[in-house]
């Protein structure tokens, strides 16, 4: 009799309340939500030329490259933007044309831009490297991240993979100072859409008064 | 009177999956998550294709606002430190124990030397008030550097390897931000960093 007393176990429940757990940690996730980014902000490389040798280096460049293998961009206010084809004809204001910013506008020009040899460079350029993302991307690419980066320096250079080599372009960027900020934002975009490594971002107030007499006659402002 | 016995149901839910999930949840928000670093003004960047991704270290991040109001920080609050005590040496502002716990605290510099002390004796919550009518001084001292120039370059004695990151709202016009680039030219400090948003649709055509 004894025995089958001792015998005699209270059952406990042994579940736990688990809900004050869950609000908790509903809590800390908001809180985590809320003060996170889980975007990292992308960044663009800028390099500028140090000021001093600012004047030198663009009369190096304008020595150096071909008439045809130039263009000029003007950003303007309200978005707008006008570009020079090769060098600009003092007596002549429409040789500034006007055109917008993104895919049918700057992207078209650079990419159905002549040079004197009969290329259009940028077009190829895009070309190879597309071909190049192509092989990087591909499920058995043994390619590394350097050879990829060697590759596309060459590109960038104007030598194609075929042995062709077409001129690299310059394109001098001259914002007014009616422009903003996202403007000049979007124009360094373009120049890495379209793989030019050649550009100079100009200052328009160090113009000459040739240039500064042709926008102006051009209606650029 | 004959009682209607409504059956007592044991209405019990088993929270433990739930509290399971959740725990994976946060695991992967503890790891993944980079804090917003606060900014005294809230800026929007512009898009772009860029891909690069900025490093979390060794950046004094700059801010421009659309009105050009010019701040400056970088996370390390030694580096941040070692710029307050060489500025206050060499503009013989001197701060109280109080003042500098604040400046500590406080993510970016925005207030000029003159100013200083005066801003960091604010409340916490006047703090954040005044600093977005303040902005670092981009005028030079009688001919020679500014004071936006001297805090970027007791930036560079206190940490060498630090990089330049501009976050400049879309909206600021390019007179501002030129002003600014060509000061900082003149120091030889060529290389930047501009933080923009991908532009996943720009990528993509």
């Amino acid at each position: 009799m004894a025995k089958k007393n001792l015998s005699k176990q209270k059952k406990m429940d042994t579940r736990v309340n688990f809900t004050p757990m869950v609000d908790m940690m509903m809590l800390l996730i908001t809180f985590f939500m809320l003060c996170t980014t889980l975007a990292k902000p992308q960044a663009m490389q800028l390099t500028m030329p140090s000021n001093e040798d600012t004047n030198q280096l663009n009369e190096e460049q304008k020595q150096v490259t071909k008439a045809s293998h130039t263009i000029t961009l003007y950003l303007g206010a309200n978005d707008q933007v006008w570009y020079i084809a090769g060098l600009p004809k003092y007596d002549d204001p429409s040789c500034v044309k006007k055109t917008s910013y993104g895919k049918d506008g700057i992207e078209k020009v650079l990419n159905e831009h002549t040079t004197e040899e009969g290329v259009n460079p940028v077009a190829k350029i895009k070309l190879a490297k597309k071909e190049l993302d192509a092989q990087k991307n591909a499920h058995n690419s043994k390619m590394t991240d350097e050879q990829y980066q060697e590759a596309l320096k060459k590109l960038k250079k104007g030598e194609l993979p075929s042995g062709e080599k077409v001129p690299a372009m310059t394109v001098i960027i001259r914002p007014l100072n009616t422009a903003t900020y996202a403007n000049m934002v979007a124009a360094l975009d373009e120049m890495l859409i379209s793989n030019i490594d050649k550009y100079v971002i100009d200052n328009v107030d160090k113009m000459s008064e040739d240039d500064k007499a042709l926008i102006e006659k051009a209606g650029v402002k | 009177m004959a009682k209607i016995k409504i059956q007592k149901k044991d209405i019990w839910i088993d929270m433990t999956p739930m509290s399971d999930v959740m725990t994976l949840l946060l695991c992967f928000f503890m790891l993944t998550s980079t804090f917003l670093t606060p900014e005294p003004v809230s800026v929007n960047a512009p898009n772009s294709v860029s891909e690069v991704k900025i490093p979390e270290q060794d950046v004094l991040n700059i801010l421009v606002t659309p009105e050009g109001r010019v701040y400056c920080g970088t996370e390390n609050k030694n580096n941040m430190q070692a710029m307050l005590d060489a500025m206050t040496d060499k503009f013989g502002v001197t701060l109280n124990a109080n003042q500098v716990k604040a400046f500590r605290e406080d993510a970016m510099v925005g207030a000029s030397m003159s100013q200083l002390a005066q801003y960091l004796s604010l409340d916490q919550e006047k703090m954040a008030e005044a600093i977005q009518k303040l902005g670092l001084p981009l005028d030079s001292i009688n001919g020679g550097k500014s004071e936006f120039q001297e805090w970027v370059s007791a930036a560079r004695d206190a940490n060498p390897d630090i990089r330049l990151a501009i976050k400049c709202d879309s909206k600021t016009p390019y007179t501002a931000i030129k002003k600014l680039m060509s000061e900082l030219q003149d120091m030889n400090e060529n290389r930047f960093q501009l933080i923009t948003n991908l532009d996943v649709k720009r990528l993509n055509d």
